[in-house]
């Protein structure tokens, strides 16, 4: 039976009742350093409390009316594959993983690579299975101290994905997660936890995508931690197209040892209230972090992007383009952090950020910091919102073309800068058809 | 086939064109000049539709129809073309996806069934020639990068591509060296014929050695003050606006 947290009319209240809760169910476990690790963090997200808008970091991005929420912690769900069916991208082949309200479902995924490229286990088994491999990477690139929400999954994550892709191996098929909420019935909240540890000079391709059924509220809350070692390679992809009603607040933190390369792309299409976190860490020399995004929220949506690039070795480079389309009473966020520490001499870090506002009623806070502290770097950033260029809508209409057209054709153009990026051709190929749907509507 | 009586238009609160007549018949091409401020470029851009003018009273006649109470893409498509004085770049849109996107929404309005990729290509091979312009400038971002020389071109190329009835030329001149003055003009005479009118609108004689007139027109303070044959441009060029400004200011 699944208790019943109702009576706790606070959300923080009733989370921390649900880990004593599970705590109490536990048998030895309850010693194991893992364990250990989760009460930390418990206590710090105790301490912490949900951010306000007072908080420098979530000045503009209100969680308010999601701690409100009456969510339910349970994870049960009923949906079938031929519920998931709808959801599916058209010629998409890989690994393919699904999540429902944060379990994964071997039953509804199918994993294609064989054993000896990539090892894919469920975060649930993993932690059994393998409390060593584990314990030796979680939580010790995504910070809890400072974050309440990675402290909250920190101590609460149940599920996810842990992956590892051994030394000079290039795994041919990506790896597909797909998070699924079911907010058929009720309002719910999961936890989501990825692990993936890619070896030495090895090279993979993975996605997020996350996803919600039924109009009930749902909350994902995920944090993934990526660690490179020398000369990996990785493409990583997240994609959001979540409903109206939907809170996402979501950290992906990237740990790069020397000469690694990390591509990367985020794209929020929908959702009510979403906070991506992106932050890399160039731990190592020649270490390249290549960052693109896309947000288009419509209606009542808000859209946070946070993206922190630490450069912390000589010789790194960095390279981010985020751009964002906003349309009705939508409003965005754009917070890139450089640092820059005094030993990372030669370091190249580029940042831009450009944003059309489509309506009065829409608006957008872009605030780039950089902290530079070696004096041998080349750092650039550049921030634009305006809205959509008259001049170049007249011109399309004057050769004819129907300014609905002309907007549609400008503004897919304006996406495709980060569309194109995108290496996995059915995942590109979605995207540009519902960013095309979504221009037209 | 354009028929403007007694056309006034502002911007703001500024009265630019006060009151111009001009007929223009197919076939014919027409020389609009006049010193700076006349309001050459605001009469290319109200036939265009640009959205910036005010039309406060007069009528614009195109086939019998009142092009004043069109949208631009409808002007277009009835058959107006204007080359810009400034193309527009238009970043991620190649010019041959504008183009096709263009000539196609031009044919829906016409009720003719859209052009394939195979005769769009055929087409477009075929203009190419007339207007001596290469595939990879067709093939990158519309105008994004261009020199001068090929923007004007590439508006040329356009203007080949869509066929109008009327064609405004606002200031192709500007900003020409002779040889790409040259090859901008044999674009336009190409493409002159007896269903086809164009108006020439150019500050300077020296595009009218090129693309040769039927009448020249003297537009001064937003009217045409002085019509006349294609000498009239010469003695405008030899004596300048002064006497034109005089005479205007006499009646």
């Amino acid at each position: 039976m699944t208790p019943s947290y109702a009576s706790y009319n606070d959300f923080k209240e009733q989370l921390l009742a649900s880990f004593r809760d599970n705590e109490e169910r536990m048998n030895g476990e309850r010693k194991s350093p893992l364990h250990q690790l989760r009460r930390a963090a418990l206590k710090q997200f105790e301490q912490l409390g949900f951010p306000t808008i007072r908080h420098e970091e979530w000045k503009y991005s209100n969680v308010n009316s999601l701690i409100k929420e009456d969510f339910a912690l349970d994870t049960t769900s009923s949906l079938t594959a031929d519920d998931l069916a709808p959801l599916e991208i058209p010629n998409l082949e890989g690994n393919i993983l699904y999540f429902v309200n944060g379990i994964y479902h071997p039953e509804l995924s199918r994993i294609v690579s064989p054993a000896e490229q990539i090892q894919i286990t469920s975060f649930a088994e993993a932690i059994k299975a393998d409390p060593e491999f584990v314990g030796t990477h979680f939580a010790h690139y995504a910070d809890y101290q400072d974050s309440a929400f990675t402290a909250l999954n920190t101590a609460m994550a149940s599920d996810g994905v842990v992956v590892r892709v051994p030394n000079n191996t290039t795994v041919e098929q990506p790896i597909i997660l797909r998070f699924v909420t079911d907010a058929r019935v009720n309002n719910i909240t999961s936890q989501p936890r990825n692990l993936i540890v890619v070896g030495r000079n090895a090279e993979v391709m993975m996605a997020e995508s996350y996803r919600t059924l039924g109009d009930r509220s749902s909350f994902v809350n995920v944090v993934t931690e990526i660690v490179l070692d020398r000369d990996a390679r990785m493409q990583y992809y997240k994609v959001l197209n979540e409903t109206a009603k939907a809170y996402h607040i979501g950290t992906t933190q990237v740990h790069q040892s020397d000469n690694s390369h990390f591509y990367s792309a985020s794209i929020t299409l929908n959702g009510h209230f979403v906070r991506n976190n992106l932050n890399i860490v160039l731990n190592g020399q020649h270490a390249e972090a290549f960052m693109y995004g896309l947000y288009m929220p419509n209606g009542r949506q808000h859209v946070d992007n946070h993206t922190l690039v630490d450069h912390a070795m000589p010789n790194s480079y960095s390279n981010e383009l985020y751009k964002g389309i906003l349309d009705d009473n939508s409003t965005g966020v754009f917070n890139g952090k450089i640092f820059v520490r005094p030993d990372a001499q030669k370091t190249n870090a580029y940042q831009s950020c450009k944003n059309v506002v489509l309506s009065p009623g829409a608006s957008m806070n872009t605030k780039p910091q950089l902290e530079i502290y070696a004096d041998d770097v080349k750092c650039s950033h550049g921030t634009t919102t305006g809205q959509l260029n008259d001049e170049a809508l007249f011109y399309m209409r004057s050769r004819g073309i129907p300014k609905d057209e002309a907007r549609t054709l400008l503004l897919y153009a304006f996406s495709q800068d980060v569309l194109s990026q995108i290496k996995i051709k059915p995942i590109r190929e979605y995207l540009e058809g519902v960013v095309r749907e979504k221009l037209t509507k | 086939m354009l028929s403007i009586s007694n056309l006034h238009a502002s911007i703001g609160e500024k009265e630019i064109l006060r009151g111009l007549n001009l007929e223009i018949n197919s076939g014919e091409v027409h020389a609009i000049m006049g010193p700076n401020g006349a309001g050459k470029s605001t009469l290319a851009s109200v036939l265009a539709g640009r959205e910036d003018y005010d039309v406060t009273s007069g009528s614009v006649l195109f086939d019998g129809k009142d092009l004043l109470d069109m949208a631009p893409e409808e002007r277009a498509a009835e058959g107006i073309f204007l080359a810009f004085q400034y193309p527009i770049e238009i970043p991620g849109v190649s010019t041959t996806n504008f183009l096709k996107t263009a000539l196609n929404e031009i044919r829906k309005y016409r009720g003719q069934d859209p052009l394939d990729a195979v005769q769009f290509l055929k087409l477009m091979k075929e203009k190419m020639k007339l207007v001596n312009i290469d595939q990879s400038l067709l093939s990158r971002s519309l105008n994004e990068g261009f020199s001068g020389g090929e923007k004007k071109r590439n508006e040329i190329f356009q203007m080949a591509m869509l066929e109008p009835k009327l064609a405004i030329l606002d200031e192709t001149d500007s900003g020409l060296d002779i040889d790409a003055l040259r090859i901008v003009a044999d674009g336009v005479n190409k493409l002159r014929s007896p269903e086809r009118a164009t108006i020439v609108v150019t500050h300077y004689q020296r595009l009218l050695d090129y693309i040769v007139p039927d009448y020249v027109h003297v537009l001064y303070k937003g009217r045409i003050v002085k019509s006349g044959p294609k000498e009239l441009a010469l003695e405008l060029e030899e004596k300048g606006y002064d006497w034109i400004k005089a005479e205007a200011e006499a009646i």
